[in-house]
């Protein structure tokens, strides 16, 4: 082996996703056409190819995600994902629904992690409104962010863990999360799509005895991470299952403009909570995890570690929580407190207009981003003055993040393929909103 | 003889710029909008101003999508003198190295919905682009597969258009009996 000190130039790096026709690993093949072929060989010369259609009712493929693969033998050759089974509309509705309202619609998109949707509408409308919401407010919001994180990768851990065969690992993630998700309806009312975090602040301060709750949260959960790398971390078959499966190199990822744990995974170090701080991100302390090959084991490892440094997050915000208002006082915005409406007509003309009208938003376009569990989530957001957003446009992740499937597929098992879709996490809600 | 026609196209660019005072960068007009850096393109210039941004190290695509202006009741004042359109392709890029966005914000015309493709600078954009398309109709030339990604591939109009009503579609249920 001779090293040269030739550096390959980025272009190179990701010459193979740019690749088109039949060299690519991306099957660009429409319905009408696959019909076509049927059960014929894709490729006349070659009677080795042939088209399989996996879901979109599919154990494996979280939600109604489907796959139209090129199979030669067992081998995926090429794969096109076929996305919008769950298509409702949802930017169109967004259109129609005030800025009050807005909230109740993004939380529904991905609703593994309803937060940071609610936070990056909320952030998007407040740049609009050019506020600025009050310190325990955006504390409140960062701790909500972060317990969302844990319970979104607890959730990953489970399905992942279930794709692979090691079914008891469904319940163990399913039970912490469980757990986070009793803390989340303490304090919100409702174990997913919350609305609780608002334009303006967030709709409740934290119940009495919340940094109770938190510490026996905190004590629960790293004897079960523990478990979890008795499980499956350290495990040989987990080992074998995973490792040097699906890798994507740095340029490819970013490309592809994938984020997240798979633009991390490949070694990387990108997070937004760092690198563009926003909330309250650059008075806590904490790691990037970062992965070395690329490959599904990273991808796993991240989030497992991520875990650990969202707990060391909450733990910060346990100590470091400022008291004072949880809401904005400004009265363009936040409705009269509840016992003032009993006091005033004013008051409760005040709280009719804001919930029947909504308040008017300046004219104006923004872009507000956070780092969700997937990697950014931002919403580009136009207002022409009226109380509901001309357009709202939503950057989900896990749209974005498909798009990396069939490269990661590439040349690649079937029953490997599987393990692809776990580690790339796609929310479908979120993808089809 | 065209060195000449295109330094007087540049000096009449130059001019133009220099009446409306806006600063260019990588040949579009800059302007700011809630602390963001926005550029303003036009069809003819959009792809020079992204290849250029990518050779300056905007290394990722991170966003990409459109916006309809036909029923918009605010004011539209673009900077450089550029005329408002109907559609507006607006793309985010980002460097990782000097963390820093900028949003390239394209004015298409509603005659001819038709912009170039990014695929080849940053591949990201295909899905990016064919939501564009699905949901505005407006064609990405050189785009690797220009179809829907949303709706059903069969499907007539685009859903985010200003001029398409939102309202109810009939359904029929085999079930349900038509005497009440």
């Amino acid at each position: 082996m001779t090293i040269t000190d030739e550096t390959p130039e980025t272009i190179d790096g990701a010459a193979r996703v740019r690749q088109r026709g039949d060299d690519a690993a991306v099957l660009r093949l429409s319905e009408a056409e696959a019909a076509a072929i049927g059960t014929d060989a894709t490729t006349p010369d070659d009677d080795e190819r042939v088209l399989l259609n996996m879901g979109p009712s599919h154990p494996s493929t979280h939600g109604v995600l489907r796959l139209m693969l090129e199979m030669e033998g067992e081998t995926v050759i090429r794969s096109k994902p076929v996305v919008g089974y769950l298509h409702t509309g949802m930017e169109k509705q967004a259109e129609q629904l005030t800025f009050l309202q807005g909230c109740t619609n993004v939380t529904r998109m991905d609703y593994a992690s309803p937060f940071f949707t609610e936070l990056a509408f909320s952030l998007a409308t407040e740049k609009l409104l050019d506020i600025e919401v009050p310190e325990r407010a955006v504390w409140i919001r960062m701790l909500m962010s972060e317990l969302n994180r844990i319970s979104s990768h607890l959730l990953f851990m489970a399905t992942n863990g279930m794709d692979l065969g090691a079914v008891s690992m469904m319940i163990y993630g399913w039970r912490e999360r469980e757990e986070v998700l009793r803390f989340f309806e303490k304090v919100t009312g409702l174990r997913m799509n919350h609305n609780y975090i608002r334009p303006g602040g967030v709709a409740a301060d934290l119940p009495d005895g919340w940094k109770g709750e938190i510490e026996a949260l905190l004590e629960l959960l790293p004897p079960r991470l523990e478990e979890y790398d008795v499980l499956m971390t350290g495990q040989p078959i987990w080992r074998e299952r995973l490792q040097g499966v699906g890798t994507l190199n740095t340029d490819e990822a970013l490309a592809l403009s994938a984020t997240g744990p798979i633009l991390r995974s490949t070694g990387y170090a990108w997070d937004l909570r760092r690198d563009q701080p926003y909330l309250a991100y650059d008075k806590v302390d904490f790691d990037v995890i970062v992965g070395t090959y690329g490959d599904c084991y990273d991808r796993y490892a991240i989030r497992l570690n991520e875990i650990r440094e969202s707990m060391r997050i909450v733990e910060q915000i346990l100590d470091k929580m400022p008291s004072g208002d949880y809401r904005v006082q400004d009265k363009k915005v936040t409705p009269p407190p509840r016992i003032r409406i009993d006091q005033s007509m004013e008051a409760l003309i005040h709280h009719f207009k804001i919930f029947t009208e909504g308040f008017k938003v300046p004219e104006g376009e923004a872009y507000a981003c956070v780092e969700s569990p997937r990697g950014e989530l931002g919403i580009y957001m136009v207002s022409d003055g009226s109380s509901t957003p001309y357009r709202m446009h939503v950057r989900g992740p896990s749209f974005i993040n498909v798009q990396t499937m069939p490269h990661l597929m590439r040349d690649s098992l079937i029953a490997d393929a599987v393990a692809i879709i776990s580690s790339v996490d796609p929310i479908m809600g979120e993808v089809d909103r | 003889m065209s060195d000449e026609t295109a330094a007087a196209e540049e000096a009449e660019a130059e001019a133009v710029a220099e009446e409306a005072a806006v600063d260019l960068r990588y040949g579009a007009a800059v302007g700011e909008s809630h602390g963001d850096v926005v550029l303003h393109a036009t069809v003819e210039t959009y792809l020079d101003v992204c290849s250029e941004a990518r050779a300056d190290g905007f290394d990722q695509l991170i966003d990409l999508t459109a916006v309809d202006y036909l029923t918009y009741a605010g004011e539209r004042t673009l900077p450089g003198g550029l005329t408002p359109e109907r559609f507006e392709v607006v793309t985010s890029l980002i460097n990782h190295v000097r963390r820093e966005r900028i949003r390239i914000r394209t004015q298409v015309s509603a005659d001819e919905p038709t912009i170039p493709s990014l695929f080849d600078l940053w591949p990201g954009s295909e899905y990016l682009e064919r939501e564009a398309f699905d949901m505005f109709g407006i064609t990405f030339a050189d785009h690797p597969d220009m179809s829907r990604v949303l709706m059903p591939e069969d499907w007539v109009g685009h859903p985010l258009r200003k001029d398409y009503a939102v309202g109810a579609i009939p359904v029929q249920f085999k079930a349900a009996s038509n005497e009440r």
